[in-house]
């Protein structure tokens, strides 16, 4: 328990202090937020409301892609460094050290991005009023994201320049978190509240990911280490 | 049988044996299904001659996914019990399932548009071939990246069993999902009985591809045995220079 504690507090410390810790992925998500505007016709009268038809999958799919970003080096320092050794040699799980390392990256970069997912709701025309909700959907889609990839950074981590590689082998397993996500933020955007089946299922999601992922990430870390 | 199968040696002796069988009889019954599904059976009687795409996609279909249980079921054994060549098989089978899929994918999509009027909808078993597809790619491409190929292939098996649980869970979504939004789907569940006429050459073609998939696997399953072996001679040589 002290491991997976000292673990837990050694990667929030990683992730949200090493290099521009969650500021470089939510600048990510939002200038891939700020080209889609741009790609559209601004003459057209109707700008504003085609915005509004593809801003909630827009958020998503930008969601997604800096979740690909940050699963890159999340094994990646462990198995070069000898971390992996380390967390191997530990009395604790090596399941329980990666739900903690999983955990400290979703509150370090993916509770940020969430919350920077509001302002940029706002600004795809999503009405103000749900823009908090989008926020706490995408806070949930973010640890499904996160538990959902752990498999393939786990199994892509000895590999260099492994980033186009995770997201090939993540995204089907993004597939349901995505929908989800997506048909909870429209519901809300529609005055439905988060009450939805599309949240419920999103949480369930969230909850089945946090917890298979870990035990399939440390199998694929245990033959990285043989 | 699955036991004996370890010991690579066996597993040469039989495969020298069964992958000519196996490659003769998909010959065979393609020799004798392609010609009866695409000339000798009845035209449909509400999509006409098109309905002879079903015996090249839907065989596809069927083995894509059992390809795919397959391979989850050789890496369950390869991670449980070490067995030597059960990483190999699934490895093996993984290009010949993302042929099936793609020629599934590609063949459904030639059907839909004459008799749907479109090339693709995003219902749950477009969506969910379309990930299966994808899933497959995922796996080649790890395989491909990871330089020791033995080491390779087992990490990707760990990725191939968590592809079996997430796929159920992505075909389960896609259909809530799409019964949400799309109240009228172009495909009928189900729909009317096969008529016999229509099931002996669904039935050969099911046979021919599953005959191709036996021959290709050994055959890919003695090329990587090979190229283990002479890998491993070229390591023994340079060590005793």
């Amino acid at each position: 328990m002290i491991a997976v504690l000292a673990l837990f507090r050694r990667d929030l410390a990683i992730a949200w202090g090493a290099g521009a810790g969650p500021a470089a992925p939510i600048g990510f998500f939002l200038g891939t937020v700020a080209l889609v505007p741009l790609t559209m016709d601004a003459q057209r009268a109707s700008l504003l409301e085609s915005l509004r038809n593809v801003g909630i999958p827009v958020i998503w799919i930008a969601a997604a892609l800096a979740a690909f970003m940050i699963l890159e080096r999340l094994f990646q320092a462990d198995l070069e460094e000898g971390g992996l050794e380390q967390m191997l040699l530990s009395p604790a799980p090596l399941e329980a050290l990666v739900l903690a390392k999983a955990l400290a990256l979703w509150i370090a970069v993916g509770l940020p991005l969430a919350a920077a997912a509001a302002p940029a709701a706002i600004m795809l025309q999503i009405p103000a009023a749900s823009a908090p909700l989008v926020s706490i959907a995408v806070a949930v889609g973010m640890l499904a994201f996160i538990g959902a990839g752990l498999v393939g950074a786990a199994a892509a981590a000895g590999i260099k320049r492994a980033g186009v590689l995770i997201a090939l082998v993540s995204a089907p397993f993004f597939a349901p978190p995505a929908l989800f996500g997506a048909a909870a933020c429209e519901a809300a955007a529609q005055g439905l509240g988060l009450g939805t089946p599309a949240f419920q299922l999103l949480c369930g999601i969230a909850v089945l990911a946090a917890a298979l992922g870990p035990i399939a990430a440390a199998a694929a870390l245990r033959l990285q280490a043989e | 049988m699955i036991a004996g199968m370890a010991n690579p040696q066996r597993f040469l002796e039989f495969s020298g044996w069964a992958l000519p069988v196996a490659g003769v009889a998909a010959l065979a019954l393609f020799a004798v299904g392609l010609p009866w599904g695409l000339h000798y059976s009845p035209p449909d009687y509400q999509q006409g001659e098109m309905v002879r795409v079903m015996y090249v996609h839907v065989p596809a279909a069927w083995w894509s996914m059992g390809i795919y249980a397959f391979m989850a079921g050789a890496s369950f054994v390869s991670l449980v019990w070490r067995h030597a060549l059960a990483d190999v098989a699934a490895r093996a089978a993984a290009p010949i399932g993302a042929t099936y899929a793609a020629l599934c994918l590609a063949t459904g999509s030639l059907w839909g548009a004459p008799t749907w009027g479109t090339w693709w909808v995003w219902d749950a078993r477009l969506t969910s071939m379309l990930v299966l597809f994808l899933t497959y790619l995922g796996y080649l491409a790890l395989t491909f990246a990871i330089e020791d190929a033995e080491r390779g292939a087992r990490i990707a098996g760990v990725l191939c069993l968590a592809g079996a649980v997430n796929l159920p869970i992505v075909h389960f979504s896609v259909e809530w999902w799409s019964t949400l939004h799309q109240p009228s789907s172009f495909i009928r569940s189900g729909g009317s009985a096969l008529h016999p006429a229509m099931l002996g050459p669904l039935m050969t073609m099911a046979g021919a591809y599953a005959a191709a998939f036996a021959a290709l696997l050994f055959a890919n399953m003695r090329a990587e045995i090979f190229r283990r072996r002479a890998l491993a001679a070229q390591r023994a040589r340079a060590r005793a220079a």
